[in-house]
């Protein structure tokens, strides 16, 4: 069957939906139908591509391995840089993050956002366009176009809808993030220079020497570590959080931080083995702190958006600890907890924003009791706290139920560590929880505050069946995710093999692995 | 006959002619003809970019070897003149709202254009001094412009002592050039220089002389000192005019010296220029997060631009030369762009030209600050947009030639420089609104803008055409 380029369609979507919402005007009196008809057309636009990406979902083979749905034009002759796109089973449940939170994120601001709606709606648009492109990208240049593009659409999400400390916010995001960039540039430029192509898969078939993987990995090390974020270059996500719109919360924890994530997975992973495996001991420790001190700064947070923040950091520790154990639990495990992470920590920062947009504030001590006048919203929030906490039967479970697993059978000690977070991240969510619904109601605005209205029940709905429905269900990613990690997992078989045979020989890497289980 | 190839340099004479015409017309219409002079030379920049684009571009000599037309020298002069219609196009309503409308003003652009094309087709120290002073002594005058103004008056002060300066010791390398090599051609001096074992010390010390020269025309650090206050000084059309059209001259001159009479000399020239970069990048972005005029953040910004230009040559390669033309062909697109909005910036009919005036653009005038903004990210390299991809080819060039040093502090420096590009962005959206500038942007403007932002947001689309010209003529200078 000759398919449409349905990855290319749906790239291009957001950004034509974004040229009509640009162009729609009114005269002078208008105001409020151009505001309507702008949010309907985000709106619907945006669920129109969510529709192409349940298309392409339903018409995604869960057995193959390698990329499907790609596409190749040349792009830039004389460098060889071509427009190349394709998804694994990895890449696929990104992009249906995307599609799922924008639409979402649209709801959310319908009310919450007052100034400038156009501006906002297009930046949105923009913003899932680059994201899709950053999943789908198969060339390192084209990754790069994407994964960078993302800065201005969120910059001027910050800056301009954020709240009081906004500028600075949004110049440490931004500043943070491009520095680490740059340098992934300067590295794939020179795994340009050293293979000759910039095109994804072939990079992975032929990886360069060992001296040459080192450098460029900690290149790459750079750009996704602050992305993701790992301690210590997490100081901006707080930040970011904290000023940027509920929306841009939403968007920036459910899918932006994934793009670190990501870009192990499809850079540093596969194409630099070897050097993964050198500094992996390194990037086990540097999660395990990530996890512990950063759930211990979120037990003290007074902010609600900052304690969420200092959650994500503490999870995507989880996510790096699974990357970097390179076993097929560990690796399946940190792509389920970053969907699983997408959607949580996204319904998270929502009931924030729903409060917030009752009272304008997100200070804990100010609320309280809120299961009084608030019943539904109470029992939204707790789903969501326990997913976070990683209750079996959420999906927060599965994420880190396997990556510690798969920890566990390389690192024990580090996996020990590791599991004194799930205890210490109960601790900080169920605080959060108990202060904020439950106790006396002190403050009286806070008593007064309707429960959610429609439309915040229908953008939790669908957040709160995908969270039972991962929980419950897991195989449903796991198998599409599995041909994917088990080709990442042979390079590593693979390159385990030839030192240790000249070496250990083969025993030695059976008693490891029994002295893991 | 055969020696002379006159019809190669049709387009400089056929602008030399219509030049001495305007010259005329001025002179018995006097200043009410600006604006028709103003449009006319336009018109004729155009004709003569449609000869330049007829002519031959195969290496071919002129004049008796003084003169040369090859790949290079047409896609500069292209460059060149395109820079000529873009500043030329800016400048009219300006002209008038500050009353500096004279008929000199296109007539001086037209000399100073011709004497640009002349550079880059330089085949000889005599004819490059020759060139290199018909544009310099119109551009004294261009800064000079606002006669009233004590400002635009001290700036061409500084700029005409600096650049007499700078010509001295043009003029003294050529000399010391000549006495060790007996010969003012550029063929001839390349293939001495290259049969000989050893560069002599004479040589260097002129070729340093040379450089040096160069660098004051290019602003590059150490050389810069004037930048600044000559672009604060003279009257912002002015300054639009001198951030576009000569640095894209004097580099390709700069170019054409090294990789042509001077390319047996590589490793003594490219430790001075990988220094140049090095400082032009640190100044250029460092110094600028201080400015709060904001053509002075623009005087720092292109110093800061030549220095990543530099970092093309120091790759010594093709590769480097051609990422250096697309990034001259985006650096014109991006400032001529920008100016168009800096020129906009009027209250009261009062040219403003603080950062801070510009805040609360957004509110009163959305598209153009949206314009704005979109140049400023692409300026700090930030893909999808154009500036990101005239640096990529650039640093790619740089890796190939194992520049590693110079790449990862150029592109660290580019991390810095995005602090300032940001501050704009900062002011126009995230500020409180300050009063609208005044309305009226007359049509010239309008198209520069348009065709900038098509060109910023179009290159990813289709980049092949200029890639590949610019890699055709890059090849035709080794």
């Amino acid at each position: 069957m000759n398919m449409p380029p349905i990855l290319s369609i749906m790239i291009f979507l957001p950004l034509i939906c974004a040229a009509m919402v640009a162009l729609i005007r009114g005269e002078k009196g208008e105001e409020a139908i151009v505001e309507k008809n702008i949010k309907h057309l985000s709106l619907f636009g945006s669920l129109f591509i969510l529709a192409f990406g349940l298309f392409m979902y339903q018409n995604f083979d869960p057995k193959a391995s390698g990329f499907q749905f790609e596409e190749q034009y040349t792009w830039f002759q004389s460098a060889g840089i071509s427009y190349h796109l394709g998804i694994d089973g990895i890449s696929v449940f990104f992009i249906l993050l995307s599609v799922f939170l924008t639409p979402i994120c649209i709801l959310a601001s319908w009310n919450s956002v007052k100034t400038r709606i156009k501006e906002y709606m297009i930046a949105f648009l923009v913003l899932e366009s680059f994201m899709i492109g950053t999943f789908a990208a198969l060339d390192s240049i084209l990754f790069y176009v994407f994964f960078e593009g993302v800065l201005i659409p969120m910059f001027l999400i910050i800056g301009i809808w954020g709240g009081k400390n906004r500028v600075y916010a949004s110049y440490k995001f931004f500043l943070y993030t491009l520095l680490g960039s740059v340098l992934m540039l300067l590295a794939l430029l020179m795994l340009y220079v050293q293979t000759g192509t910039t095109d994804i898969p072939t990079l992975i078939a032929n990886p360069v020497g060992f001296e040459m993987q080192k450098w460029i990995w900690l290149a790459f090390f750079a750009s996704f570590a602050v992305k993701m974020p790992m301690w210590p270059v997490h100081t901006w996500l707080p930040d970011a959080h904290v000023e940027a719109p509920t929306a841009g919360s939403v968007i920036l924890a459910g899918v932006l931080l994934k793009m670190g994530g990501y870009g192990f997975l499809r850079f540093s992973v596969p194409m630099l083995p070897e050097a993964s495996l050198y500094y992996a001991e390194f990037v086990m420790w540097f999660s395990v702190i990530a996890i512990i001190y950063t759930s211990l700064v979120a037990l003290v947070q007074e902010d609600m958006k900052k304690l969420i923040a200092y959650s994500s950091v503490a999870h995507m520790g989880f996510v790096t600890l699974g990357i970097f154990s390179f076993t097929q639990q560990g690796l399946e495990g940190a792509v389920f907890q970053m969907i699983s992470h997408g959607v949580i920590s996204a319904a998270l920062f929502l009931c924030v924003g729903v409060v917030y947009d009752r009272l304008h504030t997100r200070e804990i001590g100010s609320y309280g009791g809120l299961v009084k006048n608030m019943p539904i919203y109470a029992t939204f929030f707790m789903i969501f706290t326990l997913g976070s906490v990683g209750l079996p039967g959420t999906s927060g479970f599965v994420g880190e139920f396997l990556s510690l697993l798969g920890t566990f059978q390389v690192n024990t000690v580090v996996a020990a560590f590791a599991t004194t977070g799930v205890v210490l991240g109960a601790a900080y969510m169920l605080v959060l929880y108990r202060r904020v619904i439950f106790g006396p109601q002190d403050n009286k605005d806070a008593a007064e505050m309707k429960d959610l209205t429609p439309m915040e029940k229908s953008i939790f709905i669908p957040l709160a069946i995908l969270v039972f429905y991962l929980g419950v269900f897991p195989n449903v990613v796991l198998s599409r995710i599995s041909p994917a990690v088990t080709e990442i997992v042979s390079i590593y078989e693979a390159v385990e093999a030839t030192p240790e045979q000249a070496s250990f020989g083969p025993e030695n890497t059976n008693t490891e692995e029994e002295e893991g289980e | 006959m055969d020696d002379l190839n006159i019809m190669l340099i049709l387009p400089e004479i056929f602008l030399a002619l219509t030049g001495m015409g305007f010259l005329m017309l001025g002179v018995f219409q006097g200043n009410r003809s600006t604006d028709v002079i103003c449009w006319s030379a336009c018109v004729s920049f155009v004709i003569a970019a449609v000869l330049l684009m007829k002519g031959d571009w195969s290496t071919q000599y002129i004049l008796n070897d003084m003169l040369v037309m090859d790949q290079f020298a047409g896609v500069m002069k292209l460059l060149i003149l395109l820079g000529l219609i873009a500043s030329l196009a800016l400048s009219v309503q300006y002209l008038y709202q500050e009353r500096i409308a004279r008929f000199e003003y296109p007539v001086l652009v037209v000399f100073a254009g011709i004497g640009m094309m002349l550079m880059v087709s330089a085949n000889n120290f005599l004819s490059l001094y020759m060139a290199l002073e018909l544009q310099s002594l119109a551009l004294y005058v261009l800064a000079a412009f606002h006669r009233n103004s004590l400002r635009s008056g001290e700036a061409a002060t500084k700029y005409f002592i600096l650049g007499a300066l700078s010509s001295g010791m043009l003029l003294f390398g050529i000399s010391l050039i000549y006495g060790f090599v007996g010969s003012v051609d550029f063929t001839t001096v390349q293939n001495t220089l290259a049969n000989l074992p050893l560069i002599p010390p004479g040589v260097v010390v002129g070729m340093v002389f040379v450089l040096v020269a160069m660098a004051f025309k290019i602003s590059a650090v150490p050389f810069h000192m004037w930048t600044p206050d000559v672009y604060e000084g003279a009257p912002t059309c002015v300054t639009a005019f001198f951030a576009i059209v000569p640095k894209i001259a004097a580099l390709g001159l700069l170019m054409r010296l090294l990789f042509g009479p001077f390319a047996p000399a590589a490793d003594q020239w490219m430790q001075i220029l990988y220094f140049m970069s090095i400082a032009s990048l640190v100044v250029g972005s460092f110094a600028a997060i201080a400015q709060d005029n904001i053509k002075r953040l623009f005087a720092y910004s292109s110093i800061g631009n030549m220095g990543y230009a530099m970092i093309g040559i120091v790759a010594g390669t093709s590769q480097g030369v051609g990422a250096v033309l697309v990034f001259l062909f985006i650096y014109l697109a991006m400032t001529a762009g920008s100016f168009s909005i800096i020129l906009f910036m009027r209250r009261n009919g009062l040219a403003v030209e603080k950062i801070s005036d510009l805040s609360g653009f957004s509110k009163n005038n959305p598209i153009l600050a949206y314009s704005m903004a979109v140049l400023m990210f692409s300026m700090s390299g930030i893909p999808p947009l154009a500036g990101f991809f005239g640096k990529l080819f650039i640093f790619q060039a740089a890796i190939e030639s194992e520049l590693y040093v110079l790449a990862t502090l150029g592109i660290l420096a580019s991390v810095v420089a995005a602090y300032y590009y940001l501050r704009i962005i900062k002011v126009m959206f995230f500020d409180e609104a300050a009063d609208p500038f005044d309305e009226g942007m007359n049509l010239g403007k309008r198209v520069v803008l348009l065709i900038s932002m098509l060109l910023v947001f179009g290159f990813i689309f289709s980049p092949n055409t200029i890639l590949d010209g610019a890699m055709i003529a890059a090849t035709s200078l080794f």
